[in-house]
């Protein structure tokens, strides 16, 4: 059972007090896109082996989503910041990148 | 024989002797007994039956790893099976029966299969038992159902109570023997926060029966010592018989406390389940000893050295009067000197080694006149139902008997496996230790927290140290590196000094002889409780089960209860050497969470009956429990299905309910539907996005039914949103609907829509909620006195603010039934007296509450869909005839990219029709329409289905609703519903709209 920061409250708490979203930084594909676009925005998803960048929802606390970066093999957790944005922060991706060299996750590294 | 002996026994209290029975025996104990030292000290030596061959067994081990001794224990409603009797403390009274058993424990007829085991290898039943496939389900399966499974289910509820308890800590320390105790005292020295627990009811592991000095002081002063210091310090917790179960992520670990096992009388829970949460974890969970494989090891008499040492220097057991000890160490001659102190004889110890000068416990056995053959083994044990003697052959050859050996019990050593279990479960990785022939944690790979930090440290022998001296050096590092993980200071205690005499090195032994034949290999037990031999793990390796994961799935080589605790590495070893390959290199299979099976009622805790679910109750609903209402739930509320009168019958009520609610006056209580505030700058365009159709022309005051979808384009919701003022709405969801759809809003708010300016709110529970129905609605709503109700100043689809009887309502004009209908929300602390005052008008306008199924009928009869019934997640609106519901003007909604994938669109997909049987009788809820022709596995083609069906009495027959490939082109047509057992229903298609096709009733 992890234990995550909510970056939004502040609260650090076990993980019964969250619920998973799935992948972060999804782009939204609607009227008009191809269908190759609409599928991997609907139905592909990343399955890595380390660094992933995942959606969370403080459901049991203040209610509000964020994202965690996280390593799917060590359960370390790199960080958690606010879900209203399109990309991981700069300095978190400088963070992982002194603990996880050469770390890639889609069209990041 | 096994007996009592009359003296020894350190840990018990001869003053108070114990009655208990076994398979309805008398038998006699002391306090402090476990039921296996019990049954020994009776002569029980015949405990159990195995699983495949129903082979008599007899105790093999002493503590966890035991894998035969397992007994249904006590009766009714504390009846629980597979209690190990080596972990069960005897208490007074206490009740236990073997398994696995018929007719009984010591004549079983299932023990033919043991005859024909050269006819039940590795994988018979896989291979038995799939062709012909006809006789699968009613020869194959019955049988093999009836053998599966060890003891009985409980028949009773459980009458014991248990409960959760949380646990915060720096440092948690699994294991109470001289390990635990020196890592928790290296630990708490520096100030923090310990936890030690221990599943025994002792202290001090091993080490008090082994023997050795620590300090110079005999090891149980030590132990003692340790203990009253530890019970001294203020940060120190001590727990014995609680078992540290599994090792989480990032700390979490649970810990099964057995609080009254061993005293049945007191009062208070039963097992309590520690959810801890340790800043760092110490396992020092010792070490089991393996198993020698040779022919008849599992004859009842054939047991862990270590065991037969533990029975004879705690309990003051002998497992008989002479025992051969068989090993490939020195460890394994303690039990020869604790049978020799204790005055009983042993023959002769066959050890497998062939060293070039004895080794100090040989040369000790020796002085002690004990006859010892090095590089000899046993070929095969002798005995049935109890071992009688053996044979002795050389360890180097293929078996032959060199000699015979009288006596009835064999003591048997094959090294030491420290418990990696807890280390593993959280992604701990593992080391081969190549001179002490055993798998060890990999300190350099241990699992890690959330800040990649290492949380787990393995001390003493479960980190691979077996020696006392090593141990107490691993234990007092680990505990020290522990407390300066989460951030303590240790100091420079030295660690305590242990002593214990010289050792020889072990020698790896996987098979006893080395090149025992067939007829050996086919008896040389692995696994004792699933009947593996050495003989099916080298077939499955035959067969091309090359993974040690499909070996052991195969075999079911460690499947059973114990988990392979005993027979993992040996079978491990055997499938290497039948690969050709190394240990490493085959590797283990995944240790899993519990350590040993916990109760099914400590990780329930107190979430039973009542608190295992919250019930969510209206405003209304103790009105409802006292007028006949039967409840459904629905969500997690309760709602009332219909009002029962006395005399009536809960059909009856139905159809008196929706006849009524068309004929007079009919009330529902409609307060659990949802109701989202969503407010804001930007809500009309925000709902635009949530909703198919248009909701930000909407004028205030007035309310517009909308239907919901996933970005999947699958309908999710339905419900009337209502425009308050220019920047809010009230959206109603269905009753399960409230939490989900408020959640689904927050969502794309939050993560997508962020710089939208809109709120929402749940205000599902501050209103309470009354349909007004049926022509005599406006009639009840005059009486009560107050706002103007008329279709002239509140027509149908409008609402309005105003008073009714004094109280401040909020009223909408909106029918799920299709009758003049009104929907009235006042404050739920106002929702009874509300209720109260319209049952007094209603009166004479012949009022009746009516419940869900009412409800149900009223909307199938006017062809309303159901979200659950018409939707099951598939569907989309476009399939229930909703086009009309979709706004064409607008460039997006959640979905309507996805509705317009080619199989969506495709004109294949089934649509709502309207379905009447052809006799007037009910159609089959699900029934499938079937089709000219069969599909690929030889069924009929099927064309459709039925989403809801009932009897409307206002039509006087039954009605449908279904979906039916090419439905709506199709009115007319009769369709074939076969049901069950052989029934076939003959229906028409029609329009889904049976009752007031232009909707005249509802808008009066």
């Amino acid at each position: 059972m992890l234990i995550l920061t909510c970056p939004v409250c502040g609260v650090t708490a076990e993980e019964t007090e969250f619920h998973g979203g799935g992948e972060a930084h999804l782009t939204r594909h609607g009227p008009g896109s191809s269908d190759d676009d609409f599928e991997d925005y609907l139905f592909m998803r990343e399955n890595p082996r380390g660094v992933h960048f995942e959606r969370w929802r403080h459901v049991y606390g203040c209610g509000k989503w964020f994202h965690a970066a996280r390593c799917t093999t060590t359960l370390e957790v790199f960080g958690t910041y606010p879900a209203q944005t399109t990309e991981p922060p700069k300095d978190l991706q400088k963070t992982i990148s002194k603990k996880r060299p050469g770390w890639t996750w889609r069209d990041l590294a | 024989m096994s007996t009592r002996l009359a003296t020894g026994g350190r840990l018990l209290n001869k003053g108070k002797p114990l009655q208990f029975t076994f398979n309805g025996k008398r038998l006699r104990g002391f306090e402090g007994d476990t039921l296996a030292s019990a049954l020994l000290a009776n002569d029980q030596v015949l405990v159990g039956r195995s699983f495949k061959y129903h082979r008599p067994r007899g105790i093999v081990a002493s503590g966890a790893e035991e894998p035969n001794g397992l007994v249904n224990l006590g009766e009714d409603g504390t009846f629980e099976p597979n209690q190990r009797v080596t972990t069960t403390e005897l208490f007074e009274g206490l009740s236990a029966e073997s398994q696995n058993h018929w007719p009984s424990l010591e004549f079983d007829v299932g023990a033919i299969n043991t005859k024909l085991s050269r006819f039940l290898p590795a994988g018979f039943y896989y291979k038995m038992f799939i062709h012909p496939r006809p006789l699968w389900k009613h020869v194959y399966e019955p049988f093999i159902r009836q053998s599966a499974g060890l003891g009985r289910a409980p028949k009773v509820p459980d009458a014991d109570t248990y409960e959760h308890f949380h646990f915060f800590c720096d440092v948690m320390v699994i294991g109470g023997g001289v390990a635990g105790l020196q890592a928790a005292k290296a630990a708490a020295v520096t100030g923090a926060k310990v936890l030690l627990v221990e599943q025994t009811a002792q202290w001090g592991g091993r080490a008090p029966v082994d023997g050795g000095t620590v300090d110079g002081k005999p090891v149980d002063n030590f132990v003692d010592e340790m203990i009253a210091d530890l019970e001294a310090m203020p940060n120190v917790t001590l727990r014995k018989r609680l078992m540290g179960a599994g090792v989480y992520d990032h700390g979490y670990v649970l810990g099964y406390e057995q609080l009254r096992d061993h005293a049945p009388e007191s009062s208070g829970p039963r097992h309590r389940l520690w959810r801890v949460r340790a800043g760092h974890v110490v396992t020092a969970a010792g070490a089991i000893e393996r198993p020698l494989s040779f022919a008849g090891n599992d004859i009842p008499g054939v047991m862990l050295a270590s065991a037969m040492r533990d029975y004879v220097v705690n309990y003051g057991v002998s497992a008989g009067d002479r025992t051969v000890v068989v090993t490939n160490n020195d460890d394994a001659y303690l039990t020869a000197f604790a049978l020799e102190n204790a005055g009983l004889r042993v023959p002769v110890i066959l050890d497998a080694r062939v060293l070039a000068t004895d080794s100090p416990a040989m040369a000790e056995a020796k002085a002690l006149g004990i006859r010892v053959m090095m590089g000899h083994g046993i070929a095969k044990v002798q005995g049935g139902k109890r071992v009688t003697g053996v044979g002795i052959c050389s360890q180097a050859g293929e078996g032959a008997v060199l000699e015979e050996v009288a006596c009835d019990a064999v003591a048997m050593s094959g090294g030491w496996s420290p418990v990696v279990h807890l280390w593993s479960h959280c992604g701990g990785k593992l080391v081969w230790d190549e001179a002490q022939a055993h798998f060890r944690p990999d300190v350099d790979k241990a699992p890690t927290g959330a800040a990649g930090e290492a949380f787990v440290s393995p001390a003493g022998a479960a980190a691979g140290d077996l020696r006392l001296a090593a141990v107490l050096g691993s234990a007092d590092q680990a505990g020290k590196a522990a407390a300066e993980a989460v951030g303590f200071k240790h100091t420079r205690a030295k660690a305590p000094v242990g002593e214990t005499p010289e050792e020889a090195p072990m020698m790896p032994v996987w098979l006893m002889p080395q090149g025992a034949g067939a007829a050996l290999r086919s008896k040389a037990w692995l696994d004792y409780q699933n009947d593996v031999k050495v003989s099916d793990v080298q077939l499955a390796a035959q067969e091309g089960f090359e993974s040690v994961e499909h070996a052991k799935r195969y075999t079911t080589l460690g499947m059973a209860t114990d988990q392979g605790k005993l027979s993992n590495i040996n079978g491990l070893a055997t499938l290497a050497g039948a690969l050709g390959s190394n240990i490493p290199d085959v590797g283990t299979t995944t240790f899993r969470p519990p350590y040993t099976p916990i109760s099914m009622g400590a990780i329930a805790g107190e979430a039973r009956g009542a608190v295992f679910q919250p019930i969510r109750r209206t405003p209304m609903h103790d009105w409802h429990d006292a007028n006949g209402a039967e409840w459904e739930p629905v969500g997690q509320w309760r709602r009332p299905y219909a009002y029962v009168r006395e005399g009536e019958s809960t059909h009856d009520a139905v159809m008196r309910e929706t006849k009524n609610a068309r004929e007079n006056l009919g009330l529902l209580d409609a307060s659990t539907l949802g109701k989202l505030i969503v407010k804001g700058p930007d809500a009309g365009r925000f709902l635009d996005m949530l909703y198919t159709n248009m909701m930000s022309t909407l004028k205030p005051g007035k309310c517009r039914y909308g239907l919901m979808c996933s970005e999947n384009g699958f309908l999710i919701d339905d419900g009337v949103v209502a425009r308050i003022d220019a920047d809010t709405f009230l959206c109603h969801t269905t009753t399960g609907g409230a939490e989900r759809i408020h959640q689904h809003m927050e969502e794309w708010l939050q993560t997508e829509w962020w710089d939208w300016k809109v709120w929402v709110a749940n205000v599902t529970e501050q209103y309470a909620q009354v349909a007004v129905v049926g022509p005599n609605a406006r009639k009840a709503l005059e009486k009560l006195g107050g706002m103007d109700v008329s279709k002239e100043a509140l027509g149908f689809m409008e609402w309005a603010d105003g008073e009714l009887a004094g109280f401040k309502v909020r009223v909408y004009r909106i029918s799920f039934s299709g009758e003049l209908s009104y929907e009235i929300a006042v404050d739920a602390g106002q929702g009874q007296a509300f209720w109260d005052a319209l049952m007094v008008v209603g009166h004479d306008l012949g009022v009746m509450p009516y419940g869900t199924e009412a409800l149900h009928i009223l909307r199938a009869e006017k062809g309303f869909i159901m979200i659950g019934d018409e939707t099951d997640g598939t569907v989309i609106p476009q399939d229930l005839g909703l086009d009309w519901a979709i706004s064409k003007k607008k460039d997006d909604y959640l979905g309507k990219r996805a509705q317009a994938r080619t199989h969506m669109t495709d004109p294949e997909r089934w649509k709502l029709v309207g379905l009447e049987t052809l006799s007037g009788a009910v159609l089959p809820d699900g029934a499938y329409a079937v089709g000219e022709g069969v599909n690929a596995n030889g069924q009929r083609t099927v064309i459709g289905r039925v989403t809801s069906s009932y009897h409307s009495p206002n039509l006087g027959k039954g009605i449908a609703m279904g979906l039916v490939l090419h439905g709506p082109d199709r009115m007319g047509e009769v369709l074939e519903f076969p049901g069950t057992e052989g029934a076939t229903f003959k229906a028409r298609i029609v329009d889904p709209v049976f009752y007031d096709k232009h909707g005249e009733k509802a808008n009066v």
